[in-house]
C-alpha cells in the first residue's frame, strides 16, 4: 500500500511535465495507475474474504505511538475498489472532456491524480492520525480542484466555502480522535472498533468524530457547501463530490458502527440528521433548473440516506448500506458524466433551454435512463436491490419494536418518494422534447467520451444480476454487526413487505410528478426557516469584519502605536504576575562598592538625557556614556572580559552611528507625535518599574546554589583558566556557534541593504580609481610612497622663474613621503597629518595585540570576540584617517569570504569530532613550551575561537565598507547629481572621497549633451 | 541571593528611558531607545550573578569560592556582540529607507496616517472581495431554484 501511495505521489509530481509534452492525452497514462491498483486490489480479494486483512506498518513517530499503518479489510477493500475503479474511468473521461488548450491542465491533472492517491490512503489507513492526515489532504485537494477556474468569483467562493466547512469539521474530528486515542490507549482504528471506548470520553469522542463525518459528507446543517462545489469542472463533481470524497464521512460511520452504534449519542445524531438531510436534499433537488445542481442536491439527499442506513447499527442495515454505497457510486458518477457531455454539446445545463436531446443523443439518453432508474430504485437495477434491502432491514427492525426504526423507515420512504420525483424531473428535463422550446442546437462530441458513463451504467445493470458475486464482500463487512445472517441481497425476494413499500414509493412519486405545478407553488410559498448557507455567510462576514477591526485597532498609528500596545501588554501582564508573586530576595544591598552609586548616577542621568535631548548626535554620545559606564561597572566587579568587549563594542557603535547620521538631515520635524509625550513618559516609567520588580523577583527565585561551583573544575579540564572564554568556546560552544551565525546573517543584511546590486567584494581598491592615482606595488609597501605635496598643503612657489634653471628646494618641497596608502585620494582640507601618523604607527601593533588577545584568551581576558573587535577597530581607524580606498588597502579581502571562512572553521571544529567517532564539539589539545609565551596549549577550541575572530572582523569590515565607504560613494553621487559637491557634512570628522580627482571628469560628462554627441558622430562619419 | 539596589534602580531607569524614546516616530530615536534598553537588559542579566567577587580567571592562590558567577558573564558577552550587529543592521535599515524612499528633509520619519488609511482600505477590499465571491456562488444557486408558475 505504501508503494502504491508512493507511486501516486511520484506520478502526480511528474504530471505537469508530462502534460506539457502530451497535452490532454496524458490522462490516458494517468488512468493506468488507479487501474493497476484496482487490479492489485482484486488479487487481494480472496484473502480478505477469508478473513485475513492485508496489513502493512512502518514506525513513524514511535514516541507518540504513531505508525504508517495500513489495513485492508472488507470495508476498506470495497471503498478502495470504488476509489480506484471510478478514479480510472473519470481520468479516462477527462481526456475527452478537456481540450489541449485548457488553462492549467497540468495542475488539474496532477491534483486529480493526487486526490485519487490520497483518497486511497484515507480508506486503507489504520492509524487514526494517518487517516486524519489523508482526510485533511482531501479537503485541501478538493479546495484546489473546485477553484480550478481561478478567475471566476463563484469558483473561488465555492472552493473557500467547501474548505472552511470541511476543515471546521476536521478540527472537531481531530479533538474527538485524540479523546478516543487517549482513553482507548491505541491509535489503531481497528483496535478502537474492536475494543470500544465507553464512558464520557467515548461519547464525546464519537460525537466530535461524527461532526467531522457529517461535515465531510455534507449532511444538514453543513450541506450547503456541496451544491456550491458544483462550480468545479464536471469530472471533479463526478469523482470527488459524488463517488469518492463525500463518501469519506459515510465510510467513517460504517467503520465505527460495529463498535459504537449502541452508544446513546449515536442514534440521535446519525438517524435524525440522516433523515433530515435526505428530505432537505430531495426537496431542494425537486425545484432545480440546473441539471448539475439537481444532481448535487440529489447527492446531498442520498448521502443522508447512506449515513442513515450504514449508521443504523444492525447487520441487515449495514449490508443494505454498503450495497447502496456501491449503487450510488455507480449511478451518480455516471449521471454527472452524462451532464458533462450534455453541457459540452448544448452549452447549457438549464433544462428550460434543452429540448429534443433524447432523439438526437440516443446512446447518452439510454445510459442516463439506466443510471437514473437505478437511482430511483427501479428493477432490475442494482439501486433497486439495495433499496429493497434497506426497506427489508428497517421493516425487520420495526417488527422488533425499535423506536428509531420507525423514524428511519418513514424518513427513507419519504426520501425515496422525492428521489423518484426528481429522477423523473432530471430525465424529462434533460432529454424530453418540450413543446414551448425550440430544439437545442448541438455541436458534435466524440463517441469515445461515452465509454466511462456507459461502463458505469452497465455495471448498475450487471451487478443486479451478479448479486451472488458481489454479495460476499459486502457481507464480510456487514457480519461484523450484530444480527442474524439470514438475509441476502436479491433481485426477487418474492412478495415480501419490502416490495409493497417500493410499490407505494413509486405510486407517491408518480403523484408528485403528476401534480408538479402544485408542488412547485407549495415549494415557493415555504420560506426556509433556517437557511444554513446564509447563516454561514453571516458568520463568515462577521468574522472577517472582526478580524479586520481588531487588526486595524491594534496596529494603529504605525510602529510607535503598535510598540506602545506591546509595551502596555508587557506592563499589564508581567505587572500583574509580579504583584501576585511570593518569592522575594533574601535581602537587598544598597551597593556593592562605594563607587557604584556615583557611576550609576552618571549613567542614569546620561540615559534620561539621551531620551530627552533633541539633537541626535548628542543623544548618541549620551548613550555612549551609559555604555562606557557599563565598562567601569563590569571592570570593577570581577568581569574583565565583559569590560574589554563592552569598551570595544561601544567605540564601534558610536563610530557607526555617526557614519550614518552624517547623511540624514539634522533637523527632526516632529509634527503631531503619535504617542503623547506625557503618555510616553508614563509608559516608560511603568515599564521601568515592572522591570525592576522582575529583576528582584528573578533574584529571589534563585534559591539553589549556583552551578558556578562546578565550573572551575570543568575549565581546567578544558585546559583553560579563563572560565568565561572556556565556556564560550568549549562548554557552551553551541551557543556561540549560533551567535556567530547570527552575526554572519546580520553582516550580510547590512551589506545587502546598502549595496543595491550585490554584496560580494571588499572595500574599493586604489586600482579602481583608474589613472589618477597610481596603484602601489605590494612588494614596495614597506617603503614610503611619494606624493605631491599639494595634496596636503598649497604648492610652494618656485624661486627659479627663469627657464632652464631649477630650484631643488622647491622640487623637494613639491613631494612628500606619505603615511597612508590612499591618503592622496582625500581632499587636502579633510586630511590631518597627525591622525595619519598616529594611525600608521598604531595599526600594526593593534593587529598584533588582537592576535595576542585571540590566543591568550583561554587563560586571560580576551578571546575571539575581543581580538576580532580590536582588529576591527584598527580598520575603523584606517578608514577614518584615509577614506574608503585606505580601507580597501588595509583589508584587501572579500568581507563575505572572511565571514564564510570563520563560520566554516567554527562549524568544522564542531563537526570534525564526528569523523573520529566523538561527539560534536568534543575538544582535543596539543601542548608545547614556547620560550617567550610559556606553555602554549593549542586545542580545537582555539580553532573555534579563530573562527569567531574572523567572523567578527568580517562583520566590522562589512559595516565599514557598507555604512562607511558605500554611503560616502552614494553621497558623492548625489552631490554630483544635484551640483552641490559640499553637502551638510563638513562638521564630521572623517574622510571625503576623491573629489579633486573626479570632479573634472564629471564636469566633462555633464557638458556632453546629446547634441554634441550626435555632432561628433556625424563628424566621424564624414 | 541578594541584589544591589543601585544596579536594580539603574537598570529600571535605563529601561524606562529607552522604552519612552522607542515610542517616537523617528527611527533613529527608536534605535537610541533600543541601545538603552539593550544596556539595561545586560545589567539585568549581570544582576543575576549576585554579589560580585574576583574575576573568574583561575590562577595561583585563587579561591574558587570567591569568583564572580561566570555564567551571566557569558550571556552578557554574547549579547553585547549581538547588540553591535543588530544596531548596525537597524542603522542600515534607517539609511536604506531614507535613501530609497527619498524622504529628503523629512529625515527618518515615516508617515503613518496614510498607512492607516491604506490598511483600512486594504481590509475593506479583502472583505468586499471575499463577500463578492460568496455572493456570486449564492446567486448562481438561487438562480437555479424554480420560480412560481403563474
Amino acid at each position: 500500500m505504501i508503494a502504491c501511495l508512493g507511486a501516486f505521489a511520484v506520478v502526480a509530481v511528474l504530471t505537469p511535465l508530462l502534460t506539457r509534452l502530451m497535452g490532454r492525452r496524458v490522462f490516458a497514462i494517468l488512468a493506468l495507475l488507479p487501474a493497476a491498483v484496482f487490479v492489485l486490489l482484486l488479487t487481494w480479494l480472496p484473502g480478505v474474504l477469508a478473513g485475513e486483512p492485508v496489513v502493512e506498518s512502518v514506525p513513524w513517530i514511535p514516541a507518540l505511538d504513531i505508525a504508517l499503518s495500513f489495513r485492508v479489510d472488507a470495508l476498506a477493500l470495497l471503498l478502495a475498489l470504488i476509489v480506484t475503479g471510478i478514479g480510472a474511468l473519470v481520468l479516462l473521461y477527462c481526456m475527452h472532456y478537456f481540450a489541449d488548450d485548457e488553462p492549467a491542465l497540468g495542475r488539474f491533472a496532477a491534483l486529480l491524480l493526487a486526490f485519487a492517491g490520497v483518497m486511497f490512503g484515507l480508506v486503507t489507513a489504520d492509524d487514526v492520525f494517518i487517516l486524519f492526515t489523508f482526510w485533511e489532504a482531501t479537503s485541501v485537494l478538493s479546495y484546489l480542484l473546485i477553484g480550478h477556474y481561478t478567475g471566476r468569483k463563484e469558483s473561488r467562493g465555492a472552493a473557500l466555502q467547501a474548505l472552511t466547512v470541511t476543515t471546521l469539521g476536521g478540527l472537531a474530528m481531530l479533538v474527538g480522535l485524540v479523546l478516543l486515542v487517549a482513553a482507548g490507549g491505541t491509535s489503531s482504528l481497528s483496535e478502537l472498533v474492536a475494543n470500544p471506548v465507553d464512558g464520557v470520553a467515548g461519547a464525546w469522542g464519537i460525537a466530535l468524530v461524527l461532526v467531522g463525518a457529517i461535515s465531510k459528507s455534507a449532511l444538514v446543517p453543513f450541506h450547503f457547501w456541496l451544491p456550491a462545489a458544483m462550480a468545479a469542472p464536471t469530472p471533479v463533481s463526478a469523482y470527488l463530490h459524488a463517488a469518492a470524497m463525500v463518501k469519506a464521512g459515510v465510510y467513517l460511520v460504517a467503520r465505527l458502527a460495529p463498535g459504537y452504534a449502541d452508544l446513546t449519542v449515536w442514534h440521535p445524531i446519525v438517524i435524525t440528521l440522516g433523515v433530515l438531510t435526505m428530505l432537505v436534499g430531495g426537496w431542494r433537488a425537486l425545484r432545480q433548473y440546473d441539471l448539475k445542481l439537481l444532481l448535487a442536491y440529489g447527492t446531498v439527499s442520498q448521502l443522508g440516506f447512506l449515513v442513515l442506513v450504514t449508521g443504523f447499527g444492525t447487520r441487515d442495515a449495514a449490508l443494505a448500506g454498503v450495497a447502496l454505497l456501491v449503487a450510488h457510486a455507480l449511478f451518480k458518477a455516471a449521471l454527472f458524466l452524462v451532464v458533462g457531455i450534455v453541457d459540452h454539446a448544448a452549452g447549457t445545463r438549464d433544462w428550460r433551454k434543452l429540448s429534443g436531446l433524447g432523439r438526437r443523443m440516443p446512446v447518452i439518453t439510454v445510459i442516463a435512463i439506466v443510471a437514473a432508474a437505478s437511482m430511483a430504485g427501479v428493477p432490475p437495477l442494482f439501486g433497486f436491490v439495495a433499496k429493497e434491502a434497506v426497506f427489508a432491514a428497517f421493516l425487520d427492525a420495526v417488527a422488533q419494536g425499535d423506536q428509531w426504526a420507525w423514524i428511519a423507515l418513514v424518513g427513507a420512504v419519504l426520501g425515496s418518494v422525492l428521489t423518484v420525483a426528481y429522477t423523473v424531473r432530471f430525465v424529462w428535463g434533460a432529454f424530453a422534447t418540450k413543446a414551448d422550446a425550440a430544439p437545442t442546437p448541438l455541436h458534435g462530441e466524440g463517441r469515445a467520451i461515452i465509454a466511462a458513463p456507459g461502463l458505469l451504467a452497465a455495471a448498475s445493470l450487471v451487478f443486479a444480476f451478479a448479486v451472488p458475486l458481489v454479495e460476499p464482500l459486502l457481507a464480510a463487512y456487514a457480519d461484523e454487526l450484530p444480527g442474524p445472517h439470514e438475509f441476502h441481497l436479491a433481485l426477487w425476494h418474492g412478495l415480501a413487505p419490502a416490495l409493497a413499500v417500493s410499490a407505494a414509493v413509486f405510486t407517491f412519486g408518480a403523484l408528485l410528478v403528476w401534480g408538479r405545478q402544485r408542488v412547485a407553488r407549495l415549494q415557493a410559498s415555504i420560506t426556509p426557516v433556517l437557511d444554513s448557507a446564509r447563516g454561514y455567510l453571516g458568520v463568515v462576514s462577521v468574522v472577517d469584519r472582526l478580524a479586520a477591526a481588531v487588526t486595524t485597532a491594534i496596529q494603529h498609528r504605525g510602529l510607535p502605536g503598535y510598540l506602545a500596545i506591546i509595551v502596555a501588554v508587557f506592563i499589564g501582564g508581567l505587572g500583574v504576575a509580579s504583584v501576585m508573586n511570593t518569592t522575594w530576595p533574601d535581602g537587598v544591598r544598597l551597593w556593592d562598592y562605594p563607587a557604584q552609586p556615583f557611576l550609576a548616577l552618571v549613567m542614569a542621568v546620561a540615559g534620561i538625557a539621551a531620551a530627552t535631548v533633541r539633537q541626535r548626535l548628542t543623544a548618541v554620545l549620551l548613550v555612549g556614556v551609559t555604555g562606557y559606564g557599563l565598562v567601569l561597572l563590569f571592570g570593577m566587579s570581577g568581569a574583565p572580559d565583559l569590560a574589554l568587549t563592552q569598551a570595544l563594542v561601544e567605540t564601534v557603535v558610536v563610530v557607526v552611528f555617526v557614519l550614518v547620521l552624517r547623511r540624514l538631515p539634522q533637523r527632526i520635524a516632529q509634527r503631531n507625535p503619535p504617542v503623547h509625550k506625557l503618555a510616553r513618559g508614563i509608559i516608560g516609567a511603568l515599564a521601568g518599574v515592572v522591570m525592576a520588580v522582575i529583576g528582584l523577583v528573578a533574584i529571589g527565585a534563585r534559591i539553589q546554589p549556583t552551578i558556578a561551583d562546578g565550573l572551575p573544575a570543568l575549565a581546567l579540564e578544558a585546559h583553560g583558566k579563563n572560565i568565561v572564554n572556556v565556556m564560550l568556546v568549549d562548554i557552551r560552544a553551541w551557543d556561540t556557534l549560533g551567535e556567530i551565525s547570527v552575526l554572519v546573517a546580520v553582516a550580510t543584511g547590512v551589506a545587502s541593504l546598502i549595496f543595491v546590486s550585490g554584496r560580494t567584494g571588499g572595500a574599493p581598491r586604489l586600482e579602481d580609481l583608474g589613472d589618477d592615482v597610481e596603484p602601489v606595488d605590494r612588494r614596495e609597501r614597506l617603503r614610503p610612497v611619494p606624493e605631491p605635496a599639494s595634496s596636503i598643503r598649497a604648492p610652494r612657489t618656485s624661486l627659479a622663474n627663469t627657464e632652464g634653471e631649477t630650484d631643488a628646494a622647491a622640487d623637494a618641497a613639491g613631494t612628500r613621503q606619505t603615511w597612508l596608502l590612499a591618503g592622496r585620494t582625500l581632499s587636502p582640507r579633510n586630511r590631518s597629518i597627525l591622525i595619519e601618523v598616529l594611525v600608521r604607527l598604531l595599526f600594526h601593533p593593534a593587529i598584533v595585540v588582537s592576535v595576542f588577545l585571540l590566543f591568550a584568551g583561554h587563560n586571560a581576558p580576551g578571546g575571539g570576540f575581543a581580538g576580532g573587535l580590536l582588529a576591527g577597530l584598527a580598520l575603523v581607524a584606517r578608514y577614518l584617517a584615509g577614506g574608503r580606498y585606505e580601507l580597501g588597502e588595509a583589508a584587501p579581502v572579500d568581507a563575505g569570504r572572511l565571514l564564510g571562512t570563520g563560520l566554516l572553521l567554527a562549524a568544522g571544529t564542531a563537526a570534525a569530532p564526528l569523523l573520529f567517532g566523538g561527539a560534536p564539539l568534543e575538544s582535543a589539545w596539543f601542548e608545547t613550551d614556547v620560550p617567550v609565551l610559556g606553555t602554549l596549549s593549542i586545542g580545537t577550541s582555539t580553532l573555534f575561537d579563530l573562527g569567531v575572530y574572523l567572523v567578527v572582523v568580517g562583520l566590522v569590515l562589512d559595516i565599514l565598507r557598507a555604512l562607511g565607504g558605500e554611503v560616502d560613494r552614494q553621497e558623492e553621487q548625489a552631490g554630483d547629481e544635484t551640483g552641490e559637491l559640499d553637502g551638510d557634512v563638513d562638521d564630521l570628522e572623517q574622510g571625503e572621497g576623491p573629489e579633486i580627482a573626479e570632479r573634472p571628469e564629471h564636469v566633462d560628462a555633464e557638458l556632453e549633451t546629446p547634441l554634441t554627441g550626435a555632432g561628433r558622430a556625424g563628424e566621424t562619419r564624414t | 541571593m541578594t541584589a544591589s539596589l543601585t544596579l536594580v534602580v539603574l537598570m529600571a531607569v535605563l529601561f524606562g528611558a529607552g522604552i519612552s524614546i522607542m515610542l517616537e516616530r523617528s527611527l533613529t530615536r527608536v534605535l537610541i531607545g533600543f541601545l538603552l534598553v539593550g544596556n539595561a537588559v545586560n545589567i539585568l542579566i549581570y544582576l543575576m550573578s549576585g554579589a560580585p567577587g574576583t574575576a573568574p580567571i583561575l590562577g595561583e592562590g585563587l579561591d574558587p569560592d570567591e569568583i564572580s558567577d561566570p555564567l551571566p558573564q557569558v550571556f552578557v558577552l554574547t549579547s553585547i556582540v549581538i547588540n553591535l550587529g543588530i544596531t548596525a543592521f537597524m542603522l542600515a535599515l534607517v539609511y536604506r529607507s531614507w535613501w530609497l524612499a527619498q524622504l529628503g528633509e523629512k529625515g527618518d520619519l515615516v508617515d503613518d496616517e496614510a498607512e492607516d488609511l491604506e490598511d483600512a482600505e486594504e481590509a475593506a477590499d479583502l472583505i468586499r472581495s471575499s463577500a463578492a465571491d460568496d455572493a456570486a456562488i449564492q446567486e448562481l444557486l438561487d438562480a437555479s431554484d424554480e420560480e412560481v408558475p403563474r
